[in-house]
């Protein structure tokens, strides 16, 4: 919990900080909008991805919820 | 039996980000995406085929609803937790019914493991007014020893010209266990079969906070927290952990393991990503994780899509994985020591690293139907002699590699 609150007040300060210098103008995103410029570009990609290490690791999640899953094998 | 849950990461991590992560896309349409993936562990353990079918549909007004069905089928085996020996070693089957024997000098598998599971999701997004968006979802996942009902939500609030997008979220999941032959009673000789018939359960609760920031025209940046509490059953009923000599490291006899009933996860996950001049597409990711069983994870991912012409591209990837033990993880128990409250032997839980190496390529054939095949190779490695170990157990191999092959299929289409 304190390792979360730590990280959060930090990203909110960078974020105030910085963000308002950073961005595009409405007119300026034509590279962003590309499908493969996405976040979740290949979501079935990243779904399997979680699903293989989820199953073979003490980890999981960040991107998107860790989530429990049995894991027993 | 475990992954439930990796749809909910995927589905929901299309609500981490901005309303970049909106696909364009026509009304009364559906954009269907689909895949095979196959994956197989050398050595006769676990193989894995995993059929996926996901559609979505704009209802207008960019109201989209999220369809997804995912049917796999595991077979093999899988590491027991017990060490190997000079001697051959006998087990229970999880059933009780039967037995299995492992050869001298081998790692104890059990070869019994084999599931099938069906897990069904739905997702519907949609904007509140100009700067906010909300996600729904539900996902429903069921095995027949584990059944897992999740619900999700996550907001979005743009600001900044839409440049910064804000998220937060919250998971609630609920899970029925109910173990071949019985949940065990923990740290019982497994000659006993000291099992409870009734189902066991958990509870998971997963909360989310996230920042996506666009930096210019061809780049962004995202940083997700993550904070997850799970309460409930959190033992693996299917692992063991070796009693040894004293003197010798001959096994002895084999204890279910006991894990606590809690666990409280957080994480700081990055991503950047950016276009070049070439409309090459530059992927890079950092996971840090700590949990309150000791674990401690680094998680590097770069990938870096390279485009060979308007329609191809060809992508590879590159993932770096480390992790320190659990606390209560052992290799094995030496006999006459006193007995630990909570004990587990499962090589998931040990400190290890592990690399993947693998590489895409892909077709956009035109525009409306898309194709890629992924091969990885996963390479998992853990400290094969470790200091404790003593007498026989210095011959063996206490942390085997786990080498594994993927190969997935990708077919998109819109109709």
């Amino acid at each position: 919990m304190k390792f979360t609150l730590r990280w959060l007040s930090i990203c909110c300060l960078l974020a105030l900080a910085g963000c308002s210098s950073l961005g595009v103008k409405p007119w300026e995103r034509d590279l962003l909008a590309r499908d493969d410029m996405l976040m979740n570009a290949d979501a079935l990609d990243l779904a399997y991805d979680e699903h293989i290490y989820f199953s073979k690791e003490a980890s999981s999640g960040g991107q998107g919820f860790a989530g429990g899953g049995c894991g027993c094998n | 039996m475990q992954l439930s849950k990796k749809r909910i990461a995927g589905l929901l991590s299309a609500a981490t980000c901005s309303l970049l992560c909106t696909p364009a896309q026509a009304r009364d349409e559906w954009n269907v995406d689909s895949a095979v993936l196959y994956y197989g562990e050398s050595d006769g353990r676990i193989k894995l085929v995993e059929p996926v079918i996901a559609a979505r549909k704009d209802l207008g007004d960019d109201e989209i609803v999220s369809l997804k069905l995912v049917f796999d089928a595991l077979t093999g085996a899988s590491a027991n937790g017990a060490v190997p020996s000079t001697m051959p070693q006998t087990f229970t089957s999880p059933s009780g019914k039967s037995t299995y024997t492992v050869a001298a000098n081998d790692t104890p598998l059990d070869p019994s493991f084999h599931d099938t599971r069906v897990a069904y999701s739905m997702n519907w997004d949609k904007p509140t007014d100009r700067t906010h968006r909300r996600n729904l979802g539900f996902n429903l996942s069921h095995e027949y020893d584990f059944t897992s009902l999740g619900f999700n939500g996550m907001w979005q609030i743009d600001s900044n010209q839409k440049n910064t997008t804000w998220s937060y979220g919250a998971n609630l999941e609920l899970d029925a266990i109910n173990p071949v032959g019985g949940a065990p009673e923990p740290l019982t000789d497994m000659l006993a079969q000291d099992k409870n018939s009734g189902a066991e359960s958990r509870n998971i609760v997963d909360l989310l906070f996230g920042v996506t920031q666009i930096i210019d025209r061809s780049s962004l940046f995202q940083v997700n927290l993550s904070l997850s509490q799970a309460n409930g059953y959190m033992t693996d009923p299917y692992k063991l952990v070796s009693v040894v000599d004293s003197s010798s490291g001959q096994p002895l006899r084999y204890l279910f393991e006991n894990r606590p009933d809690s666990r409280m996860r957080s994480s700081i996950f990055a991503q950047y990503r950016k276009m070049m001049p070439s409309k090459d597409i530059l992927t890079a990711s950092y996971r840090y994780m700590t949990d309150d069983w000791g674990v401690k994870s680094n998680t590097f991912d770069l990938s870096y899509r390279f485009r060979l012409g308007e329609r191809y591209y060809l992508q590879p990837n590159v993932r770096y994985y480390q992790q320190s033990a659990a606390d209560f993880y052992r290799y094995f128990l030496v006999d006459g020591e006193p007995l630990p409250a909570e004990v587990s032997a499962d090589y998931r839980l040990g400190e290890m690293d592990a690399t993947t190496v693998g590489i895409k390529f892909g077709e956009d054939i035109d525009g409306r139907h898309q194709w890629s095949l992924r091969l990885e190779q996963y390479l998992q490695s853990g400290d094969s002699s470790p200091p404790e170990a003593f007498g026989q157990l210095t011959q063996q191999d206490l942390y085997p590699d786990v080498t594994a092959t993927i190969v997935q299929f990708n077919y998109s289409f819109v109709f």
